[in-house]
């Protein structure tokens, strides 16, 4: 199976009126863990995230391709990225 | 600046109150002629209600505030009778378009599905709308409208509210049997009743700039709302713009909360400002006037219930909401559409005034629906840490990418009704339907053609008296008829566009039909704010009695 990039979010059981719904809820959780953490921690959190989630996909054809999408696009943006590194 | 209007004065006029040995009983005062208290007050008069009318001040909202009204309250406002001129006047979008720094990551369409009479949003400046409702509340002999009549002291009893106002002619005492709190953000009655708002304070500052151009950057009928992450005119920030009526465009800049509130508003500044953001979207040619500044902060917060014995609580003065997303000025509209025909068969003894609980009930449950979509919005707009603003980046580099990425960018979730699912006013199915209008659901609209010629099925409900209805699918036979006249419902009875009936109302496109998951038989039970109260395959009129006895508050 390929890796899915449609959006895929949601609340088994739940009928959600608006499609944006599930997705703004996992952006909210998401930057809900990371509060109060040092920029170290969070990015320690990230780490185990991403850990745990690969062992939950498992199909490593999935994962590098996600890994690669990734990637290029870090490269190619990298030029006009925005990140405030004082932030 | 402020050159395309002219603020109306309204005159005041002396209470007869004043000087009367006994304080006089009215049913009905609205505190506050804003948008939430006008339509308040003229769905009150629409319903035979007289009301009393206080406001401070005496012309409409001064500088631009409110200026997205969106679909669910343009209906509102149809019903009201304000809705033509205000689409007249406004600019009608659908298309919003958002950027990060110069690519293009995302855009939506309100309302990609045909068979609407109104559109997703119309945009017009706050001043147009009350000036408009202020009209028609002058049309309206029920509405004694008092500016200048300041409510200075609220004591509540248990029936009714005593109040103190003050005047240029010297001061003067009311009983009102129901109050109805519009009075905004910093609540007059809140404050004298001495309770609380809980939220909490974004720390962010934004800077409003209404602008009148003199060219035309898109085409009227092609107009689109703009917003950019981190644009190369605004480097780190986030800023929006959009269009209202008679050329004046909002331009909104997000400043951060270390910004100077007093040094931003120096208009060279904020010249400054717009000229690039115009000259970055290739407009170089087009000049410019500044119409109206402000820097503004907000918060997200609501009272913890909007009744209060006889007082009620609607629009800013019970919840306060981050603009993204235009769900201020529009909830606070809905809030009066749910509360107003609960009033009126509470007046009437038609209705328990228990019924009046579940104004605030459903009236919270949209207040958190729209508190959690605007701060989900302000928090994907404005990070909180530097790992918030990795992940927003990382989210808004994945936008043009993939679909997965563009389905989590939020430039706001712009106001959409609440769905009432949990209200205990809904009866639950005991039939199987598909699709959206579930009992709780606010109607959908759908194309009808009448005796009249072509209309809209909510215009329909609307003018055969804003009561409860009964919309039957497919003709209505003798006893179905007889027990809606008995419980006094409006009988809405929509025909098949094929079959042959010049007298009757069609489903000319076979949307309600769809829309309804309706077959030949199927009714629906309508409140009169046009939410679902309850559904059937078949009409049974001891499960229409039951389930309007329970909308109306009679029955458990």
């Amino acid at each position: 199976m390929p890796l899915n990039t449609q959006p895929n979010f949601a609340e088994p059981g739940v009928r959600q009126r608006w499609a944006y719904t599930p997705g703004d809820a996992f952006y909210e959780s998401l930057v809900a863990a990371h509060r109060g953490l040092t920029d170290s921690q969070s990015e320690l959190l990230n780490a185990r995230l991403i850990v745990l989630l690969g062992n939950h996909i498992g199909d490593l054809a999935v994962l590098r391709e996600a890994m690669a999408l990734a990637r290029a696009g870090v490269v190619a943006h990298e030029v006009d990225s925005t990140i405030d590194p004082t932030l | 600046m402020l050159s395309t209007y002219t603020w109306p004065r309204y005159a005041t006029r002396r209470a007869p109150e004043l000087g009367a040995r006994e304080t006089r009983r009215v049913p009905l005062v609205i505190v506050g002629a804003g948008p939430v208290g006008l339509a308040a007050a003229i769905d009150a008069a629409l319903r035979g209600l007289p009301v009393v009318v206080l406001d401070d001040d005496n012309t409409v909202s001064v500088g631009s505030r409110g200026v997205c009204y969106a679909k669910r309250t343009l209906e509102i406002f149809d019903r009201l009778g304000v809705g033509q001129r205000v689409v007249d006047k406004g600019v009608t979008w659908n298309v919003g378009r958002t950027f990060h720094g110069e690519r293009e990551v995302f855009s939506f369409n309100l309302l990609p599905e045909a068979g609407h009479q109104r559109p997703g949003m119309v945009n017009l400046q706050q001043y147009h709308l009350e000036q408009y409702l202020v009209e028609r509340a002058q049309q309206l002999e029920a509405i004694d409208l008092r500016w200048q009549h300041k409510l200075t002291q609220v004591t509540p009893g248990s029936d009714g509210v005593t109040l103190q106002i003050d005047t240029a002619d010297g001061p003067y005492t009311l009983h009102a049997d129901w109050l109805v709190a519009a009075d905004g953000a910093r609540s007059t009655v809140r404050r004298q009743m001495g309770l609380d708002v809980e939220g909490k304070v974004f720390q962010d500052r934004f800077l409003i700039a209404d602008i009148v151009l003199d060219g035309e950057p898109f085409p009227l009928e092609r107009t689109e709302r703009r917003f950019w992450f981190a644009p190369r005119f605004h480097p780190g920030e986030s800023a929006l713009m959009h269009r209202q009526a008679d050329d004046v465009w909002r331009l909104d800049f997000q400043l951060g909360w270390d910004a100077d509130p007093e040094a931003e508003k120096d208009p060279e500044r904020v010249r400054a400002r717009v000229r690039a953001a115009l000259d970055q979207q290739g407009f170089e040619h087009i000049g410019f006037e500044l119409e109206w500044v402000s820097v503004y902060t907000f918060q997200c917060r609501r009272m913890e219930r909007f009744r209060h014995g006889r007082v009620l609580f609607v629009g800013d003065s019970a919840h306060q909401v981050s603009p993204f997303g235009a769900r201020g000025a529009n909830s606070g509209v809905q809030d009066t559409d749910n509360l107003i025909w609960k009033l009126k068969l509470v007046i009437d003894g038609c209705a328990p005034a228990s019924l009046l609980d579940s104004y605030s009930v459903e009236r919270i449950a949209a207040a958190d629906e729209n508190l959690l979509n605007s701060t989900r919005s302000t928090d994907f707009m404005t990070p909180k840490s530097r790992a918030a603003r990795v992940l927003r980046d990382a989210v808004l580099s994945l936008a043009d990418e993939v679909p997965a990425g563009r389905a989590l960018v939020n430039s706001g979730r712009l106001s959409v009704p609440t769905w009432l699912v949990d209200s205990a006013l809904n009866t639950p199915d005991v039939d199987h339907f598909d699709g959206w209008m579930v009992p709780g659901a606010p109607m959908d609209d759908a194309p009808v053609r009448g005796p009249q010629g072509d209309g809209w099925l909510l215009r329909c409900l609307a003018d055969s008296g804003n009561r409860f209805a009964l919309l039957h699918f497919g003709r209505a036979d003798e006893p179905t008829r007889r027990t809606a006249a008995e419980l006094g419902l409006d009988l809405v009875a929509l025909i098949d566009a094929a079959e042959p009936a010049p007298d009757a109302l069609h489903d000319v496109k076979g949307l309600a039909a769809r829309r309804y998951d309706a077959r030949h038989g199927t009714c629906y039970l309508i409140r009169p704010d046009q939410h679902v109260a309850a559904r059937w395959r078949r009409f049974d009129g001891a499960a229409l009695r039951t389930a309007l006895g329970r909308a109306t508050g009679l029955a458990p």
